[in-house]
């Protein structure tokens, strides 16, 4: 099994989303993020003052997917998430030891 | 012609009765009887144009403000300006009222022929058609607003029990004397000196306090390096929203009558608020490259500020003239803030002290009507009477305001520590939060 963490752009996650849901995927956890990548933020001016913000708002979203799933779990939040400028995010996968649904104490990939 | 002029008042008088359906029924009451001098419709007026500059004060002036500041100090800086018209209508009913519009002793001040209100009644002064009572109270308004516009230069990091304290003194000491000088028979008042509404003593007197201010506390923790940017601007718009909409009665209102002058002034008020909103964007769009909402609204305050002490002695394309040299001249100040480097937090010098400076001397320049004449219209005497009146409020209100800042800050201290402004004001002085 693997973690997905996908940092996009706020509006872009009800496309990420429903393609997701397109592939079958059952659940995301979804948290609004501050960060900066190569973009480095943007200017604000207030009353002739400048500011430099350097951390942009973002969504994370973390989804676990069986092995077999991962390659096109993952190109469907590239297509949905992409607009080809500077700030689309990205996308960290990392091994996922185990799983454990609560209600019924499932482990492994029957959690998921 | 007294068709019209009967016409006007039936509609101000209407509006009147709208804005202030349980106050006015009572005036006409009164009026019907005993007291034939006193003008119902100059009456309805002047009482409604007193509620309008409450309403620039709280809600307005107070929204304008805690939007600008962060988060944390929203509702300190609300409640400076709701502290101020509270703490300034119970001081001007014991002695403040007495000290700005009593019998003159030396041009110098009021007497104290009017402490506690004494003689102040429901009949109307010699030469006036409004019950001396509205007259006070329009005054008081006045008086609470000045004091309120202040607290933009120390917002953030002024204890609320120094500012509190800062209040009944400067009003007393800075605000009263002020205000006699060009309203209540002062000695500018004798040189002729022309502030419809207050370019000097509300405008100057306030922004140069706060720059005195802003010496004396220092910079806010983090200045310059911290981003300090405005946290709620829908507040700011609502808030200089509602100033526009006051200034009417801030402006139309200092006529003290229902009549053509006050006409005049309504009609400058309205086009050098839109003068100076579209000067001020024009500006900011050419050196900064985009109009802001935030510089929207501060350019249309500046506009107001700027009409302010010559609403009433000018023409609509004056108006427009001087509305859109109050937004330039504002928008300079404020650059030049950052260039000294003094933290005037909401720019009260930038806007009000600058924007009434120039309001005073165009003054000079443009008057035309109603009694007043400036150089542009044959009298050139005028600006160097309008420069001194200028002069001795910048001297005046700094010194003062400087040495009763240093009694406070013996008194009671005036800033919060350097672990209570990081905490924020609304925590650390209120004990509460403005959001969840």
């Amino acid at each position: 099994m693997k973690l997905i963490q996908a940092i996009i752009k706020p509006f872009k996650l009800d496309e990420v989303k429903e393609a997701l849901i397109e592939l079958g995927i059952q659940g995301m956890t979804v948290t609004e993020v501050k960060g900066f990548g190569r973009q480095k933020g943007h200017k604000e001016t207030y009353r002739g003052t400048e500011y430099q913000i350097e951390f942009v708002p973002k969504i994370k979203l973390d989804i676990a997917v069986a092995d077999n799933r991962v390659t096109e779990a993952l190109e469907a939040i590239t297509r949905a998430a992409k607009t080809g400028s500077i700030g689309d995010g990205k996308i960290f996968v990392s091994e996922l030891q185990n799983i454990i649904r609560i209600r019924t104490g499932e482990t492994g990939e029957g959690a998921l | 012609m007294t068709f019209l002029f009967r016409n006007r008042i039936v509609w101000i008088t209407i509006f009147g009765l709208v804005v202030l359906w349980g106050v006015v029924p009572g005036v006409y009451a009164q009026d019907s009887g005993s007291t034939p001098q006193i003008s119902a419709g100059d009456t309805a007026w002047v009482l409604t144009s007193s509620a309008l500059v409450l309403a620039m004060i709280v809600p307005g002036l107070a929204l304008f403000y805690g939007g600008m500041v962060r988060s944390k100090n929203v509702l300190s800086t609300l409640m400076y300006s709701f502290i101020s018209i509270c703490i300034v209508s119970v001081v001007w009913v014991f002695w403040g009222y007495s000290l700005a519009f009593a019998p003159d002793v030396g041009g110098m001040v009021g007497g104290l022929d009017f402490l506690g209100l004494a003689g102040v009644g429901p009949e109307p002064s010699e030469g006036s058609t409004i019950p001396h009572m509205a007259f006070m109270v329009f005054q008081l308004m006045f008086a609470g607003i000045t004091v309120a516009l202040i607290s933009g230069a120390i917002a953030e990091r002024m204890k609320f029990s120094a500012f509190a304290l800062f209040a009944i003194l400067w009003v007393t000491f800075i605000y009263a004397p002020l205000a006699h000088w060009v309203w209540g028979g002062g000695w500018l008042a004798e040189l002729g000196d022309l502030d419809f509404a207050g370019g000097t003593v509300v405008h100057i007197s306030s922004g140069v306090a706060a720059l005195a201010c802003a010496l004396v506390l220092g910079k806010r923790n983090g200045y310059g390096k911290e981003n300090m940017s405005p946290h709620n601007l829908p507040f700011t718009v609502i808030g200089a929203g509602l100033l526009w909409v006051g200034w009417f009665g801030f402006n139309a209102g200092s006529a003290l009558a229902a009549d053509g002058i006050a006409a005049s002034a309504f009609v400058a008020t309205q086009v050098a608020a839109a003068a100076g909103a579209l000067a001020w964007l024009c500006v900011e769009w050419g050196y900064r490259g985009k109009p802001t909402m935030l510089g929207g609204a501060s350019g249309a305050v500046a506009g107001l500020v700027a009409i302010t002490p010559a609403a009433g002695f000018v023409g609509p394309v004056s108006a427009i003239v001087i509305g859109l040299g109050g937004g330039v001249v504002c928008y300079l100040g404020i650059l030049l803030k950052n260039k000294m480097g003094y933290d005037d937090a909401l720019d009260v010098l930038g806007i009000h002290g600058f924007g009434g400076t120039w309001g005073a001397i165009a003054t000079g320049l443009f008057a035309s009507v109603g009694g007043g004449t400036g150089l542009f219209f044959g009298n050139p005497g005028q600006v160097l009477i309008q420069a001194i009146g200028v002069g001795a409020t910048w001297v005046f209100a700094f010194v003062g305001t400087y040495i009763l800042l240093k009694i406070v800050d013996g008194m009671v201290g005036l800033r919060v520590s350097k672990e209570e402004e990081v905490l924020g004001l609304d925590l650390t002085q209120h004990n509460e939060r403005a959001y969840g």
